[in-house]
């Protein structure tokens, strides 16, 4: 049976478009019709920008027409509703920005629109990225394509279910514990997080602003690559972009992986893990020893308290970067009748329960007389964790563990107990303490057919050996050939 | 660490949070327990351990000091909840 045309990877869709099988806006077409029939029970999309994508698909077939061949030339994508889009709402799944409409655009996404992005819509977000489910936005809950009475994860949970469910070839995400990684793992696609530094966070709405990074969700490595190569680089808008230059990324897939060294992390394979989790991750690791990897036993000591750094950490500069929310310049403003009561009406109804807890837990953190005993504390801790892969990563290439302790849990399990939504996230939140890059592959699948994830992390800047290390088992399996089939609703 | 809903109440006004009684009693709960699971940090020796605020090998990164366009002053404002004159609009800071 033909493909159809929502069902093709970037790479495929590319291909189609430049022998002139079909067109731009027949791949948008499709792509929306996709959305139509499946969105009103996935919900992954917040806004949908039909009229805009309709336009830009014009546009790339006129482009491609004149004889460009741009990296995304008139490929269909979804983003994360945290990156600003000049024109299009950016709500961060807040009401505080319920009717935030943004004067200029993320570099991240800029780079894609100038590479021939057609863009679909913003995606559903945990309120401004803070959460590991999506039941913490605002507006409604995102499902699970593979069961839609389970999440799936967070915090880029709209997203991973945009691509899982082929509402998009492939979304933006954002990764500051996980973010990514998650909610790939969750709904059996692939998740990047590029190293802190990697990407411009210009026009990302900051949550952590020493953990945020830029990240992708795709339907495989190949594509993971090819928008990794176009948006990351130095911004002279974003000091914290590295000024080292950008390879090719779809050059690294080599597919060999012989004599290359991964670590298991002993820290990672303990109990509490689902055993059908731990089974997939070793069975993984397997294929690639199979290929030629090396495996070493590493250990990664500190492990046990990244969950603890990370929660003092992120919501210390959590709570910094939201005072900019004062009803005064934008956002949600209560209209009280003094300043200092309309600050505190305006940002004690604009937020919801999660991101006022974090405010909260950052203020405290930072407050006199704690300072020293819990932010400055979690800073040193930090250090040992970044020691920890530092001498790690002098003696293997690439890690392999488990993204998350289990496979996607049902709606509201977690809902009313923020430290056990936070224990989803102990395996991915170390790196971003750290700063490397890791990423999210498909290696199975548990009994009740949820999808669970390899995770391979790598150095500091190690992009390419980690897309190398995925791609190549990837290859070696078949797992990103199943795809969830979400019930289809006909307009 | 138990967090008393005063406590709670004082870090609430510090980040200018207006939070309901309910909301107060909640928090004191979740937070305190959120502390004392950190409070395993406190056993880990750090005496000789420098902070990582920031995980970059990057310091004073200079930009060339040419001026380029900012946001138009209408663009700037178009998010306003109040606005007048080209400037944003606030309720008086000062009593008469």
């Amino acid at each position: 049976m033909r493909q159809a045309l929502y069902e093709l990877t970037i790479h495929e869709a590319l291909a189609g478009m430049r022998a002139g099988d079909f067109t731009a806006v027949e791949l948008t077409q499709a792509l929306i019709e996709r959305i139509t029939q499946v969105d009103s029970q996935v919900k992954a999309y917040l806004t949908l920008t039909v009229e805009l994508a309709l336009a830009q698909a014009e546009a790339a077939d006129a482009r491609r027409a004149a004889g460009d061949d741009a990296p995304l030339l008139g490929v269909p994508l979804a983003i994360k509703d945290v990156l600003c889009t000049e024109g299009v709402r950016t709500t961060c799944g807040s009401r505080i920005l319920e009717n935030f409409v943004p004067p200029y655009t993320a570099t991240a996404v800029q780079r894609l629109a100038d590479a021939g992005m057609v863009m679909l819509g913003k995606t559903n977000t945990d309120e401004f990225a803070m959460g590991s489910s999506t039941e913490n936005s605002a507006y409604f809950t995102t499902r699970n394509p593979w069961d839609l009475t389970r999440v799936p994860g967070g915090s880029s949970g709209g997203s991973s279910a945009a691509v899982a469910a082929q509402e998009a070839l492939a979304a933006l995400g954002t990764d500051t514990g996980g973010s990514v990684r998650l909610p790939a793992s969750y709904c059996g696609v692939v998740g990047l997080k590029p190293s802190y530094g990697r990407v411009s966070r210009y026009g990302l709405v900051a949550y952590g602003s020493s953990l945020d990074q830029i990240g992708v969700l795709a339907k495989d490595v190949r594509d993971a690559a090819l928008i990794l190569t176009v948006m990351a680089g130095h911004d002279p808008q974003d000091s914290t972009t590295m000024p080292t230059p950008v390879p090719d990324y779809g050059q690294a897939l080599t597919g060999d992986v012989r004599g290359l060294r991964i670590g298991l992390p002993q820290e990672y394979f303990i109990a509490g893990v689902q055993p059908e989790v731990a089974t997939a991750v070793h069975a993984a690791i397997d294929t690639l020893a199979a290929l030629g990897a090396e495996v070493v036993p590493i250990s990664l000591p500190n492990t046990d308290k990244a969950l603890p750094v990370y929660y003092l950490v992120a919501t210390a500069e959590a709570s910094a970067n939201l005072a900019r929310f004062d009803g005064v310049r934008y956002g949600y403003s209560a209209g009280a009748d003094s300043i200092q009561e309309n600050y505190r009406m305006s940002r004690g109804q604009g937020f919801g329960a999660e991101v006022k807890r974090r405010i909260m837990l950052g203020a405290y953190a930072l407050s006199a007389g704690y300072y020293d005993a819990y932010y400055l504390k979690a800073q040193q801790v930090r250090t040992l964790i970044k020691q920890d892969f530092e001498r790690a990563f002098e003696q293997v290439d690439v890690i392999a563990c488990p993204v998350a302790p289990t496979t996607a849990f049902r709606i509201g399990e977690k809902a009313d107990d923020p430290l056990a939504m936070y224990l989803s996230d102990v395996f991915t939140i170390t790196l971003n303490l750290a700063g490397m890059c890791g990423i999210s592959v498909p290696c199975g699948f548990d009994h009740a057919g949820l999808p669970i994830g390899l995770q391979i992390m790598g150095p500091h800047l190690g992009e390419a050996v980690v897309l190398r290390t995925a791609h190549a088992y990837e290859q070696a399996t078949a797992w990103h050939k199943r795809w969830p089939q979400p019930p289809i609703v006909e307009a | 660490m138990h967090l008393t809903i005063d406590e709670v109440r004082h870090v609430a006004e510090l980040a200018r949070l207006r939070l309901s009684e309910a909301e107060l009693t909640l928090y004191a709960g979740q937070l305190s327990a959120i502390l004392e699971y950190a409070e395993r940090l406190q056993q880990v020796d750090t005496s000789h351990v420098p902070p990582t605020p920031y995980v970059l090998p990057l310091s004073n990164v200079m930009a060339p000091d040419t001026p380029t366009p900012s946001l138009d002053n209408a663009v700037a404002l178009r998010n306003a909840p109040d606005q007048a004159d080209g400037f944003f609009r606030v309720r008086a800071i000062f009593e008469e």
